[in-house]
């Protein structure tokens, strides 16, 4: 039970660090937008090619922004050393993860709730009908980001070059995540149920594993 | 010294002897010709990075475990010397590709998944650079050895989404696959003689990591002096 409590405590602590200053939030949606529009320069699409690639688009740029708002995960305790006191104020160094991994989850999925409209709007892409569906795929898909990338953050916050080398740690172990995540967003747009019910299973399971791992060997992580 | 060598010897004396198979013994291919003979190194490459990959992550498990440096020297000369198989790999891939899929690459499953493999070691190794103390290091890098080699699975389970052009498997695949007895024969020998090569290879990078470790231990005793 303290394992709850103390991730509760823990999770309005990274809640309200975030909301004093929401700079994470707004400087990952102003970025996600500057993707998507250059995307959009680059490969100027048509409707349909734009329906078709849009999705897989919008997880990249999901996942560029992702690996760049959970560089100051770890590196903002480790630069304010406030790390061991949090070490020493849990029993279970398993709340620390858990409170980071639903503070960026959900930060994720607010950046992408502004973003969708936008995306929408600009490739053409109709969201409504299958909303609940996709607001789903959007939730296991910004988890399985947040839970590879949280665990990845404390390590590249403990090596030298670690603004370059979340990314390089991040982007080749989430291609599970991208891969089905886009494939399955696509299908939602052209009602494919099959590649949709197969798809969610799938990204439920990526998030059940690294959620394992990371209860198994997160407090290494930690380790002074 | 001399273990090292007989070993070595004999490693050298199976490739040569598999490739001498794989070029003079195993009959041609019907449709595909000379080029298939790549196979017998493409696949026993690729079987013995595998077990390369997963000697090192034996070696990850063991030092979060037992925080020994010799699963550290395991877990390292596991991942670059399974690197240097899959990037044997990698380049057989294509040369047999071109000519018979007409394409140098595609992203069908088995390839594209390869290939993540590739890349998520060359983090592993990038990331080995970049931290200085060496527990630390080895730690770290066990840690996201563990996250790299659980993620394979899922890897290949995703990217089979997509349509594979890859053929199908040849060895223990389903009902009207197998390979011709001599073939069969040819195959497995390069196999076993990629894995006494691999085996070899782990071995020397292994005792060259245990001998940078006392250097640095011995350079570091002499400057605190």
């Amino acid at each position: 039970m303290s394992l709850f409590s103390n991730t509760a405590v823990l999770l309005s602590k990274e809640l309200r660090t975030e909301f004093r200053s929401r700079e994470l939030l707004t400087t990952t949606v102003v970025f996600i937008l500057v993707v998507l529009i250059l995307f959009s320069f680059a490969i100027s699409p048509t409707t349909e090619e734009s329906r078709e690639f849009g999705p897989g688009l919008l997880w990249l740029a999901i996942l560029f922004a992702a690996s760049l708002m959970l560089q100051p995960c770890f590196l903002r305790e480790q630069s304010n050393d406030t790390l061991s006191s949090l070490r020493l104020a849990v029993s279970d160094p398993f709340s620390i993860f858990l409170a980071k991994l639903v503070a960026n989850t959900l930060f994720l999925l607010l950046t992408e709730l502004i973003m969708l409209p936008f995306f929408a709007i600009f490739y053409n892409v109709p969201i409504l009908p299958e909303f609940p569906w996709l607001l789903l795929v959007l939730f296991l898909g910004s988890l399985g980001i947040s839970v590879a990338g949280t665990a990845l953050s404390a390590i590249s916050a403990q090596a030298r070059m670690r603004e370059l080398l979340l990314p390089l740690l991040l982007l080749p172990l989430l291609t599970p995540v991208l891969v089905v995540s886009a494939t399955v967003t696509v299908s939602l747009f052209e009602r494919d149920p099959i590649v949709k019910g197969k798809g969610i299973a799938f990204l439920a399971v990526f998030d059940v594993v690294f959620l394992t791992a990371l209860w198994l060997f997160g407090e290494y992580l930690l380790e002074e | 010294m001399s273990k090292r060598i007989i070993l070595g010897a004999v490693a050298i004396l199976l490739v040569i002897a598999s490739a001498y198979a794989a070029f003079f013994i195993a009959p041609e291919e019907r449709t595909m010709g000379v080029i298939q003979r790549i196979f017998y190194f493409h696949v026993a490459s690729a079987w013995a990075g595998f077990t390369a990959f997963f000697l090192c992550f034996i070696g990850n498990l063991l030092y979060v475990w037992k925080r020994a440096q010799k699963y550290d020297w395991l877990a390292v000369s596991g991942a670059e010397v399974g690197l240097a198989f899959t990037t044997v790999v990698l380049i057989t891939g294509p040369i047999w590709a071109h000519p018979v899929w007409g394409i140098w690459w595609t992203w069908d499953a088995r390839l594209t998944s390869t290939f993540v493999l590739w890349l998520l070691y060359v983090s592993y190794l990038l990331l080995r650079t970049l931290v200085e103390e060496p527990d630390r290091r080895a730690l770290l890098s066990s840690l996201f050895g563990i996250f790299a080699f659980i993620d394979v699975p899922l890897v290949f389970g995703a990217i089979r989404w997509w349509r594979t052009q890859h053929p199908q498997p040849v060895i223990a695949g389903g009902q009207g696959s197998g390979l011709e007895p001599t073939m069969k024969a040819v195959f497995f020998f390069s196999a076993f003689a990629m894995h006494v090569f691999m085996a070899f290879l782990v071995t020397e990078r292994y005792a060259l990591e245990k001998m940078q470790t006392e250097t640095d231990f011995l350079a570091r005793e002499v400057e605190a002096q």
